[in-house]
């Protein structure tokens, strides 16, 4: 038994981790497929039993360099994959915020990227998945002979079986570098209206806010786009991996407090001038920047952090961002790590996060009663706005708040109760979130 | 290189095996488990190793077998120059305490057969000229402590063999090369409680890779270890026997 706990390091739980190679053999007794342990809350924990640590299962089972189409065992992670395909030309054709995460991570979680207005998820571009479902059959299946399983595995948070093997269509790509720029926004309409530019003009695009601004600069931010950059615009070497800095160790509760938050936040805001101009950038720095960071999570200290995520329906996300911007500076809850993006439709997924509208993300240091707090209101907000929250980034949303977001569930529950009659799949946020009322 | 690998389809030696195919090489893979070996071979080829990856039985309990291994990678590789040697069984102290058959076949695996399998490749390497001959024993060799008896007794033996076989061979070409991982997080160490400065096996096969371009005869994985075993060796018996490490 050890202490486990998401990438927020809250909760924690006391539970068995059993790493394995073979993922079909170890996964007979598990409760929960983890990867990476990058998901903030507590969707990666089991509720009871062993967690099935998939990192070491992490081989390439065939790769068709005329089709892209790439099978490998769940616990390849995406950083592997990185270092791989793009110098042959080929990438994943959606990529989360870390590259810290295995491909059954991204199956589970369905994660989007900044491109998520044309691409969609993940799961959009899974081919075929092997898995070993709750009743302890192992199935080879795809959304022609599957459909129903298929679709609830999309976005499924692993609870309707243990992912063994995944197949994706991965996506050409003329260079690995990215041709991005940058562009600065004084208030919140002028980063909605820079935004909808920015998706409209190019496939990858998201806004940071500065969330600590009030007033008139309630909303101020960076848009940044790009797009891969073509061969005769990139430089003819493929991009070298970047050395890391990284945490040594816990920091202090107190220094993420509001006012150092404050300070960041002004700081990164004048960093950046009012308009970049297009220039070649770095792919991990464009896709993954906390990643140059190791360890990044420690800067909350031992207390953690939580991530909220939402996203609201429909072309004007603005008026409801606009009062969450506020209930979160009004509580005092302040967040350095903000983002704001497009999304496209709704996909296969039957849980899955995304649906057409838009985004924000939001980190606060985990600060117990009162963090709960200002989740439930934001929270009630995004309820009566039609929207729904992120499973993947999720620690403190209410049963009853999760219900009155997601009319899917009942649908997606009975799918799962049809491949697992006995609930032998179990995490921690499935018990506080998804599991029907006893 | 033409290398030849045992132990190549899990945790370091998968390692290993992947920093050379990112660079190239001609591998094959010996084992027990069929399916583990095509499936290692296929993500060794995806991962750049030349086309194709072939593999054959091997069984470190079974040295009878260790001649047609070697005879099936020298027909595919049109005679090898490097083995690479990263298989070995593992228990706690408590099970090889306990069960009598499992401590005789450890001792036997990661000792006798051992070099019996390095036997087989010294004589093959010398009779071509010399090679690489690259063998994972253990810091677990370099003192007598309390949670690893017999495993350390026989990982002991095996790392003085070869640096007998070092100093006996190396003027005529064996270039013998000795790895001493510390604790590294691989499905072999699962469960077993982790100390400070535990690696992963990236970081070993990085260091490993070096070391056979470099022909360094012996190689302490992750870095780390070399200072802490330097220290752990200079501690007086009355220290260690005290100590629960």
């Amino acid at each position: 038994m050890k202490e486990i706990s998401g990438w927020g390091r809250y909760p924690v739980v006391r539970a068995h981790e059993h790493e394995a190679e073979d993922l079909e053999a170890a996964s007979a007794d598990a409760a929960l497929s983890r990867g990476l342990g990058r998901s903030y809350g507590d969707a990666s924990l089991p509720a009871r039993g062993t967690a099935l640590c998939t990192r070491c299962a992490d081989r390439i089972l065939s790769f068709d360099a005329e089709t892209g189409i790439l099978r490998a065992e769940a616990g390849l992670s995406l950083r592997a994959l990185n270092e791989i395909f793009p110098a042959r030309g080929w990438a994943t054709p959606v990529s989360p915020g870390t590259q810290y995460v295995t491909l059954g991570g991204m199956v589970a979680s369905d994660v989007h990227g900044k491109n998520h207005h044309v691409a969609g998820c993940f799961g959009e571009h899974v081919r075929a998945l092997r898995m070993r479902v709750g009743d302890g059959r192992v199935l080879e299946i795809d959304d022609a002979s599957e459909p129903d399983l298929f679709r609830a595995t999309l976005g499924g948070m692993g609870l309707t079986g243990h992912v063994l093997e995944v197949e994706v269509q991965l996506e050409r790509i003329p260079s690995c570098w990215i041709r991005g720029r940058t562009e600065r926004v004084q208030d919140f309409d002028e980063l909605i209206a820079a935004l909808r530019s920015a998706s409209a003009r190019s496939p990858f695009a998201a806004a940071w806010v500065d969330t600590t601004a009030r007033g008139r600069s309630l909303g101020r931010g960076i848009v940044t786009s790009g797009r891969y950059a073509e061969q005769h615009e990139a430089p003819a070497a493929p991009p070298r991996a970047r050395e890391r800095l990284a945490v040594p160790f816990d920091l202090p509760g107190w220094v993420m407090d509001s006012w150092s938050i404050q300070l960041f936040n002004t700081l990164w805001f004048r960093t950046h001038r009012g308009h970049s101009g297009d220039r070649i950038v770095h792919p991990q720095a464009f896709f993954y920047p906390l990643d140059g960071i190791r360890h990044w999570n420690r800067l909350y200290g031992r207390r953690g952090m939580v991530q909220y995520q939402c996203v609201v329906p429909g072309r004007d996300g603005g008026g409801v961002f606009r009062r969450l911007l506020e209930v979160v500076s009004r509580m005092g809850g302040a967040s350095p790590v903000s983002v704001i993006k497009d999304c496209g439709a709704e996909g296969k997924g039957t849980l899955s996060f995304p649906m057409a509208g838009m985004s924000l993300a939001l980190d606060f240091p985990y600060r117990a009663e009162h963090t709960q707090a200002v989740v439930d209101a934001l929270n009630e907000l995004v309820i009566e706005a039609g929207g729904r929250i992120y499973l993947s980034k999720d620690a403190l949303t209410r049963r009853h708040h999760f219900a009155a977001m997601e009319p899917r569930l009942a649908r997606w529950n009975e799918v799962r109760r049809k491949w697992d009659p006995d609930r032998r799949l179990a995490s921690a946020l499935a018990q506080r979130l998804l599991d029907p009322a006893p | 290189m033409k290398a030849v690998l045992l132990g190549a389809t899990r945790g370091m030696g998968r390692a290993v095996a992947r920093a050379l195919a990112a660079r190239g090489e001609r591998l094959f893979l010996l084992g027990r488990d069929p399916d583990a070996l095509a499936r290692s071979a296929r993500d060794l080829e995806v991962r750049g190793a030349r086309a194709p990856v072939a593999s054959a039985h091997c069984d470190l309990l079974d040295p009878a077998g260790f001649g047609a291994a070697f005879d099936a990678a020298d027909r595919a590789l049109d005679g090898f120059n490097a083995a690479i040697l990263s298989a070995g069984l593992f228990a706690t102290q408590d099970v090889l305490e306990s069960d009598a058959q499992y401590r005789r076949d450890l001792l036997a695996a990661d000792f006798a057969h051992s070099i019996e399998w390095c036997e087989a490749t010294r004589t093959r390497l010398l009779s071509r000229g010399g090679g690489t001959l690259c063998v994972f024993s253990s810091v677990a060799g370099d003192r007598g402590r309390t949670p690893q008896v017999f495993y350390g007794a026989a990982k002991a033996g095996l790392t003085t063999y070869l640096e007998g076989l070092d100093h006996r061979y190396h003027s005529e070409g064996l270039r013998v090369i000795t790895v001493k991982p510390g604790f590294v997080h691989t499905a072999m160490t699962e469960g077993v409680a982790a100390p400070p400065f535990a690696g992963r096996p990236d970081d070993v096969a990085r260091r490993v890779v070096r070391a056979l371009d470099l022909g360094t005869p012996v190689v302490y994985a992750p870095a780390i270890w070399q200072a802490v075993m330097l220290a752990v060796r200079a501690l007086p018996r009355s220290v260690m026997r005290r100590a629960a490490f």
